[in-house]
């Protein structure tokens, strides 16, 4: 379960370049919940991320993840509740450390570090398991270095490294936007996957509109730092791309941008 | 000439230590560690300061790596907590050790609170000690009299020092690859290969940064003590330059031997201590140099070391393209002649 409540942030404040990042948001997410969140470039969708992973703290408001107040808990702290996956495919692993020393990282994340062997034989086997849900063939990889691997399969071992403790929250911040549409396909289908195995408690932020409407369910849109429009379950699969559009004209009085590399349909 | 390199070889493996110390900072961690310069000379001090106090030279060297242990924590905490640059936080610790290490050593002096230089030319040091057991055995006239049937003429005196700092180096060489797979290790290198990732895998990186530099210059303190007692003095100016020689024999080694797994690398990089203390030796060879010219000849050796493998690496690649293109040109003028061959049927 995760509770933001009246989340404010200011970027530059008092500058030329003041931006109001985040507008009094409130969001709650049940357990189970998979959100996916839409909205231009600039609209806080980021930042709302990076605060709840404590990359960044808010100006006011509090972040509950299962009743616990996490606002003044440090990054580091926090992430023994949630896994995140970032655009970058690069960012999720450590390129020079061979795939299984990267799953023994992941595996140690919500328990504390010691003297122990990171890799022995018992987890090992638990990876190999692990990776082969993934049908990458990377279970008999698990001595490569990391860096040798496509951007696709780097992802996609992000993603297991992600869940591999079953977080209370997963984000993910655009994570198929720097891959080739073969490969973010493939990413999208283990995101379902590996969600719906431990029903994560998720939030996706995503430029692409049909993925938005795929995966998930519930949907939010934002803008300006503000959640424009929620659509719960229901709604949400009759919703289409179109209505999409039509409903920020309404709210908004203006037409979305609709970028084709910003939204791509 | 076999003295000399036989001298070489155990000061070799004596500085190993110490260059996998700079393996850790430099190469793990990603952090050019300068503090290396002082913590070196603070574990030669503290040792050589214990040892005329008369405390066994076990102990002095125990105490010694644990106050680099301390030097290499506080450089950390200036980075991380002081938020100060890697290299300018190195060069402040290895600065202020400099007057540190003189205190450190002044306390054996009575008529100051400063002092540059303790010889330890009648105390009982680690090799000493060792010795005295070690002559019991016998082994050396054995080893010697093997070498004379080779005809070999210079022999060493005793083979006790090479014995045992080979057993202290192989087992520093086994906790640092055991310790690099721990848990505690597994973060520690991913601090250095992706902060962002493995501080969202919750791992404070703050902390892992202060251990692995306070590991690091723990293994060069104690070098630095070895060092001392070998050399039977410590001195404040022992230390200048250290990291160039850390730096040259990790380069080298990996040059030579590759870093396909830790175990590998820090093997590689002791041999590469080893190399170093060689070439070194067969440098001051030649009669034009003076012991002054050390720190040049190690400056040339290690941007030798840099610069080398770039300028090979580019000499491979065009030869390598030289013939890929030399092949396909051969390759379509092929296929010409095969069309024009295939064409002249059809015109008669």
């Amino acid at each position: 379960m995760l509770k933001l409540q009246q989340i404010n942030k200011i970027f530059n404040e008092a500058t030329l370049d003041e931006k109001v990042a985040l507008d009094e948001i409130n969001l709650e997410l049940k357990s189970g919940d998979f959100v996916t969140v839409i909205g231009s470039n600039g609209a806080g969708k980021s930042t709302m991320l990076n605060m709840i992973s404590g990359a960044l703290s808010p100006d006011f408001g509090e972040i509950i993840i299962e009743d616990t107040n996490v606002t003044k808990l440090p990054e580091y702290k926090r992430s023994q509740m949630i896994g995140r996956v970032f655009q970058d495919p690069m960012a999720g692993t450590a390129p020079l450390m061979t795939i299984e020393e990267n799953l023994a990282m992941a595996y140690s994340r919500d328990k504390k570090r010691g003297f122990k062997r990171g890799v022995d034989k018992k987890r090992r086997e638990l990876f190999k398991e692990a990776l082969e849900t993934l049908h990458l063939n990377l279970e008999n990889r698990l001595n490569a270095k990391v860096g040798t691997l496509s951007g696709g399969e780097r992802q996609a071992l992000s993603l297991l490294m992600a869940t591999f403790t079953q977080p209370a929250i997963l984000l993910l911040d655009e994570h198929t936007a720097a891959l080739d549409p073969s490969r973010a396909e493939l990413i999208t289908n283990i995101t379902k996957q590996l969600v719906e195995k431990d029903r994560l408690t998720t939030l996706m932020v995503t430029h692409n509109m049909q993925q938005a409407l795929d995966l998930g369910n519930r949907l939010i849109m934002m803008d300006k730092g503000q959640i424009i429009l929620e659509v719960e379950a229901e709604e949400k699969k009759e919703l289409t791309i179109e209505k999409l559009m039509d409903e920020f004209q309404r709210i908004r009085g203006e037409k979305l941008t609709s970028d084709k590399a910003l939204l791509s349909i | 000439m076999f003295a000399a390199l036989f001298g070489s070889v155990e000061q070799g493996i004596i500085y190993a230590i110490m260059a996998l110390g700079v393996y850790l900072s430099f190469r793990v961690l990603d952090f050019p560690d300068l503090t290396v310069d002082g913590s070196f000379v603070t574990g030669a001090a503290v040792a050589a300061t214990m040892i005329i106090f008369g405390y066994d030279p076990m102990l002095a060297t125990a105490v010694a790596l644990l106050i680099g242990f301390l030097a290499g924590c506080i450089t950390g905490l200036l980075h991380t907590k002081g938020k100060i640059n890697p290299l300018l936080s190195g060069i402040l610790m290895m600065i202020a050790l400099y007057s540190i290490n003189l205190r450190i050593m002044g306390t054996t002096s009575t008529s100051s609170v400063s002092r540059s230089n303790i010889p330890l030319l009648n105390e009982a040091t680690l090799f000493s000690k060792f010795h005295e057991f070690w002559s019991t055995l016998g082994i050396d006239n054995s080893i010697n009299s093997f070498f004379k049937m080779l005809g070999v003429q210079y022999l060493p005196g005793t083979w006790g020092t090479l014995f045992l700092m080979l057993i202290i180096t192989v087992v520093i060489k086994f906790i640092v690859d055991w310790f690099l797979q721990t848990e505690v290790g597994l973060a520690i290198r991913a601090t250095g290969d992706n902060k962002r990732m493995i501080r969202s895998l919750s791992a404070n990186t703050d902390t892992l940064v202060i251990i692995g530099l306070g590991v690091s210059n723990a293994l060069v303190a104690f070098s630095g003590a070895l060092i001392a007692q070998y050399g039977k003095f410590a001195d404040a100016a022992m230390g200048i330059g250290m990291i160039i020689a850390g730096l040259a024999s990790v380069i080298i080694g990996e040059a030579i031997f590759g870093t396909k797994t830790i175990m590998r690398t820090t093997l590689a990089i002791i041999i590469g201590a080893v190399i170093y203390r060689l070439v070194l030796a067969l440098a001051f060879r030649i009669k034009f140099f003076d012991p002054g010219d050390l720190k040049v000849i190690t400056a040339v050796i290690v941007i030798g070391a840099l610069v080398i493998p770039q300028f090979i690496e580019k000499r491979r690649e065009k030869t390598r393209k030289a013939k890929r293109h030399h092949d396909r040109v051969a390759e379509l003028a092929l296929t010409k002649e095969g069309t024009a061959i295939a064409e002249t049927p059809t015109n008669q």
